[in-house]
């Protein structure tokens, strides 16, 4: 590791963000403001029952308003080949497999005038009976094949049911997540334009690539004929790690009208056509001996999925990686109803999986009157529980101690309702955290040029985290050169083919290909006997093969989640006063972007702790909290003191710069920490979240008052 | 969106002429809701009359002890401004606790008290609400209503209203000050909003095309200690679950002069007229003052999922005439 930044080794330091200062001034560009000559706008129509078809459409008096160039409903858009996405098959026949599915898409001359047109479209449905509602009872219920990610539904060891029934303690308890959204700060957007027969598309994705592939399946067109771009993005939390219809919607306006078109979805529409997480009800029974020790294992989750594809929040998997149960049963199960299609989240599966295992950990722990750190501590597996196999680093216990002694965990009063502050319930809580290492391969290549600099050229996709910066790191530190010496390219179709940016895997992959080629280039450069040439001196890496190899080791990053909330009984409100973290997650590459990772993971986990959470209205069939005053994410009044910390660990079995995934585990854990704490505080299980007034109040009061008397 | 006309007024007379001269329009003051709702499609005025050149800007001491507040004063500044803090702490923490800072920069006075409900089957124009369009039927009610009404609602609307500065007002005593085709008039406060009855549509008692030219704070709360307390899901940027401000005074040991109002419980605040008259004349003790809210709450009616809102609303009273009580009750 030669790179340096003058003092530091550039691996690892905390370099900035690269497009910072575009960002902050303004001037870097999103998919939506790419304004070239007769730029049009186009508006959707969502439709406005839950279940049902179209019976007419009529475009009349859209048609008529000055402005308008367009209405593409399912009678006339563009026909589409078969997409591997359903969300992608818009506008080619009249079904309404959910409220909010686009019936129609009117382009215009001015965005207002596209506005204008939708509102003006007419349309009429025969609409049918809907179900939105998820029980576990529910008689549709069934197991899947797989959950997301490819991951058996139902995995079994031993005789959980037995070994629960003969165990000396048991915790047999349900916890409920709802529907989360992603809503990232850009929504969903794309400009498209059709250049004699090559498809010119600027998109808020999280992988160009994917789009391309989806483009090119859909319009029937070879690769080579689409160019997809996406240099900044504006978030996307898994929401843009599939193509969306606003790529497809953008494609067909601008064939049938000829013009570029622009298509950047409105907010509100966002919950029903981008996905969601999905709601998820979870069943835990935990059954230990006396001394903590887990004996049976078992965590059954009920999820749902739309009627047009079948996706499966993978939430039971992480009982799968987390602890010593020799019985040990993970099952999902899934409805499909006539709801949106839900899709990645932020640590999918983990992320509600986690809140329900660690949630019933701590009911464990205080059923045995064991600490909670102690007992994740005493159920450390030697071996990955499911497929036996050693991990490849596994620092869990390392940061749970780490995190203990720095939040101060040992001073804790472990009573229920022993801190209390005047009207206030102080309460302390701790969980633990996972998540998967994943990598895929990706090419890339690096050029030496004869000014002294270097190019990298790799289709990552930069959407927020500091993935720019942290690849140039990554090669200036393979090349042995200072960092600003190093120049990069990203997020487009044109640059060397790389995977998208998801589950965690993005700096991994992309980084695993940057560090190939820039060592093969640092080596053709030793043997270089004159200056560089003009044309500068290439070398390019493709790490299929390697990146996607089966190890033979269960590798994942781990971490451990502590906070502090205050509980106020007048009103049931709760607030985190603070928040640590602490990680095990291999190298950390750059520690300024990283801990925006980390930092950002624990703030979306109080959101889904405390604001977070959507409904399904059984009436009308939608999100009934569909904008930013209803959907509560956090504001900075609630954030107020988070702390994210990380142990060095070396880890020879990852990749060449030897790190894991950080995007994702921040958030896996941390509602189960902040709810813990809520339980420390009151005294009181809540499990279902968010733990917003209304819910902690009814359990204060209940807990004050015997039920059936007003007030308390 | 539909096009509209846009109007800038030089004066109050020359904004209520434009307005009587065009159907359908609709005054502009900070926007924060009006433009908003227009975006939605829920309001499509046919014409803009901009008020904010308007000179209604001004906090002024009036010679009797009340303070009068133009109606394009801006949140922010009415709750900064030394007087209100002064004098009626309720009304600056009301503001505060509203919106956020950028909104809070914008919103005016008279906007707050005519911002629309935030029910969210108001604001989608794919469904149906009475509010909206009169005979649609109330989607919330067979809908998700969580933060609705549990007092004064109707089979017609249960919406409320969400402004936290009207339930300051309310308690206060102040009036609204108007002016229109008719001249200028005032309105309580606590009679400004509404209850839904068979006209949602109507969310309070002003007459079409009268301006609200001010609010006025009188003498007679002024400097009484006084609170305004709001429960919410997030710490900022929040709309209420329930709020409660209140006023109390008490001489020789007893109760004589006392505010009490409820924001986020109906469509208008709700101010508490039974619980009031059971605490004037009795000593300030916790026994009087579960008494009284009781008395006021036992009206309430809940639809189901807000059922909370009653024990909220409750708790939040005691707990602000607690804090008001000249002594620690008992």
């Amino acid at each position: 590791m030669t790179g340096t930044t003058g003092t530091e080794t550039v691996l690892g330091a905390p370099a900035e963000r690269r497009e910072g200062r575009e960002k902050v001034t303004g001037t870097a560009r999103y998919a939506a403001e790419y304004d070239g000559p007769a730029r049009a706008h186009a508006w959707p129509v969502p439709a406005t029952v839950a279940r049902g078809r179209v019976t007419a459409v009529d475009a009349g008096p859209a048609l008529a308003l000055p402005g308008v160039l367009a209405v593409l409903t399912h009678e006339n858009a563009p026909r589409l080949a078969e997409p591997d996405d359903p969300i992608l098959a818009v506008l080619q026949n009249p079904r309404v497999p959910h409220r909010g599915w686009f019936v129609a898409l009117v382009v215009a001359e001015s965005l207002e005038a596209a506005r204008e047109g939708a509102d003006a479209v007419r349309v009429a449905y025969e609409a049918e009976p809907h179900d939105v509602t998820l029980t576990a009872s529910h008689p549709d219920a069934y197991t899947p094949e797989n959950a997301n990610g490819g991951y058996p539904a139902v995995r079994e060891h031993g005789d959980p049911d037995a070994a629960f029934a003969a165990a000396e303690v048991r915790v047999d308890v349900e916890y409920r997540v709802p529907p989360l959204h992603n809503h990232p700060m850009e929504p969903h957007a794309s400009t498209a334009r059709w250049d004699e027969g090559h498809l010119v598309v600027r998109t808020s994705s999280q992988g160009t690539g994917p789009v391309r592939a989806a483009l090119a399946k859909v319009f029937e067109l070879p690769e080579e004929r689409i160019t997809v771009s996406a240099e900044h993005v504006g978030g996307g939390f898994g929401s843009k790690g599939t193509p969306r219809p606003d790529v497809v919607l953008a494609a067909m306006a601008a064939r049938h009208t000829g013009r570029t078109v622009t298509v950047a979805f409105p907010r509100r529409r966002l919950p029903a056509v981008v996905g969601h997480r999905a709601p998820t009800l979870h069943r835990l029974r935990l059954g230990a001996g006396r001394d903590g020790g887990l004996v049976s294992l078992s965590h059954e989750v009920t999820t749902h999925s739309s009627r047009i594809k079948e996706f499966v929040e993978q939430a039971a998997v992480p009982a799968r990686v987390m602890y010593a149960a020799p019985h040990l049963r993970s099952v999902h199960r899934v409805v499909r109803l006539d709801v949106p299609t839900p899709s990645w989240m932020r640590a999918p599966g983990e992320s509600p999986g986690m809140y329900a295992l660690e949630s019933a950990m701590d009911e464990l722990a205080a059923e045995l009157g064991v600490d909670p750190v102690e007992l994740r501590v005493r159920n450390e597996p030697a071996a990955d529980p499911d497929t036996g196999r050693p991990f490849s680093s596994r620092h869990l216990v390392e940061c749970l101690r780490e995190g203990a002694r720095r939040f101060g965990w040992a001073a804790r009063d472990p009573r229920p309702r022993s801190g209390a502050a005047g009207a206030l319930l102080i309460g302390t809580g701790v969980a633990a955290a996972t998540y998967p290492v994943m990598a895929a391969p990706s090419r890339a290549s690096a050029w030496a040029l004869p000014d002294g600099t270097f190019l990298v050229r790799v289709n990552a996709t930069d959407i927020g985290t500091g993935a720019r910066t942290v690849l140039a790191q990554v090669a200036a530190d393979a090349l042995g050169v200072p960092l600003d010496r190093v120049g990069i390219e990203v997020g487009s179709t044109e640059l060397p083919a790389a995977p998208l940016a998801g589950g965690s895997s993005g700096t991994a992959s992309w980084g695993w290909a940057v560090h190939e080629a820039c060592a093969r280039l640092a080596d053709r450069l030793t043997t270089l006997p004159g200056p560089v040439p003009e044309a500068g001196l290439g070398a390019h890496a493709d790490t299929a093969g390697q990146a996607d190899a089966e190890s033979r080791y269960s590798r994942h990053a781990f971490g451990a989640h502590f906070a502090e909330v205050a509980v106020d009984t007048v009103t049931g409100e709760v607030r985190v006063r603070r928040m640590l973290g602490v990680y095990a997650a291999g190298r950390i590459l750059n520690a300024r972007t990283a801990r925006s990772q980390f930092v950002g993971g624990m703030t979306m986990g109080l959101g889904m702790a405390l604001t977070e959470g959507s409904h399904l209205d059984p009436a009308f069939g939608d999100f009934a909290e569909s904008d930013l005053a209803s959907y509560h994410v956090p504001a900075h009044a609630d954030v107020t003191d988070i702390e994210a910390h990380w142990l060095q660990e070396d880890d020879p079995h990852l990749n060449p710069m030897g790190s894991k995934g950080i995007g994702e585990i921040g958030i896996v854990g941390s509602a189960a920490a902040i709810g813990n704490a809520v339980h420390h505080a009151t005294g009181i299980r809540f499990r279902e979240l968010p733990l917003t007034p209304d819910r902690v109040l009814t359990g204060l009061l209940a807990h004050e008052a015997p039920p059936g008397t007003f007030g308390g | 969106m539909k096009p509209f006309a846009y109007v800038r007024a030089g004066s109050v007379e020359e904004a209520t002429d434009a307005f009587a001269a065009r159907p359908g329009a609709r005054y502009l003051g900070g926007g924060t809701n009006l433009v908003d709702l227009m975006k939605l499609g829920v309001e499509t005025p046919a014409a803009l009359i901009d008020i904010t050149r308007l000179p209604l800007d001004a906090v002024e001491p009036l010679p009797d002890g009340s303070l009068r507040v133009g109606a394009l004063v801006r949140n922010s500044d009415l709750a900064a401004h030394p007087a209100v803090r002064d004098r009626y702490p309720a009304l600056s923490q009301a503001l505060l606790a509203g919106a956020s800072g950028q909104l809070r920069n914008a919103a005016t006075t008279g906007g707050n008290l005519l911002q629309r409900t935030r029910c969210p089957y108001f604001q989608d124009i794919s469904k149906p609400c009475n509010k909206r369009e009169p005979g649609t039927g109330c989607g919330a009610l067979r809908g998700v209503h969580r933060d609705h009404a549990v007092l004064g609602h109707s089979p017609h609307c249960v919406a409320t209203h969400p402004s936290d500065l009207a339930v300051a007002l309310a308690a206060l005593d102040a009036r609204v000050e108007l002016y229109g085709p008719e001249g200028g008039r005032s309105l309580s406060a606590a009679d400004f909003h509404r209850l839904p009855g068979t006209r949602p549509e109507q969310d309070t008692e002003i007459r079409p095309g009268e301006l609200i030219t001010g609010v006025l704070l009188p003498a007679a709360t002024a400097g009484l200690p006084s609170v305004y307390r709001k429960a919410r899901d997030r710490a900022s940027y929040a709309f209420a679950l329930a709020s409660v401000a209140a006023v109390l005074h008490c001489s020789d040991g007893v109760v004589d002069r006392v505010g009490l109002a409820f924001g986020a419980l109906a469509h208008r605040p709700w101010r508490a007229r039974r619980a009031e008259e059971a605490l004037l004349g009795v000593a300030p003790t916790a026994a009087a003052f579960e008494h009284a809210v009781d008395l006021e709450l036992a009206a309430a009616e809940p639809l189901g999922e807000n059922a909370y809102k009653v024990p909220l609303a409750r708790r939040l009273a005691l707990d602000v005439l607690g804090r008001l009580a000249p002594v620690s009750p008992i």
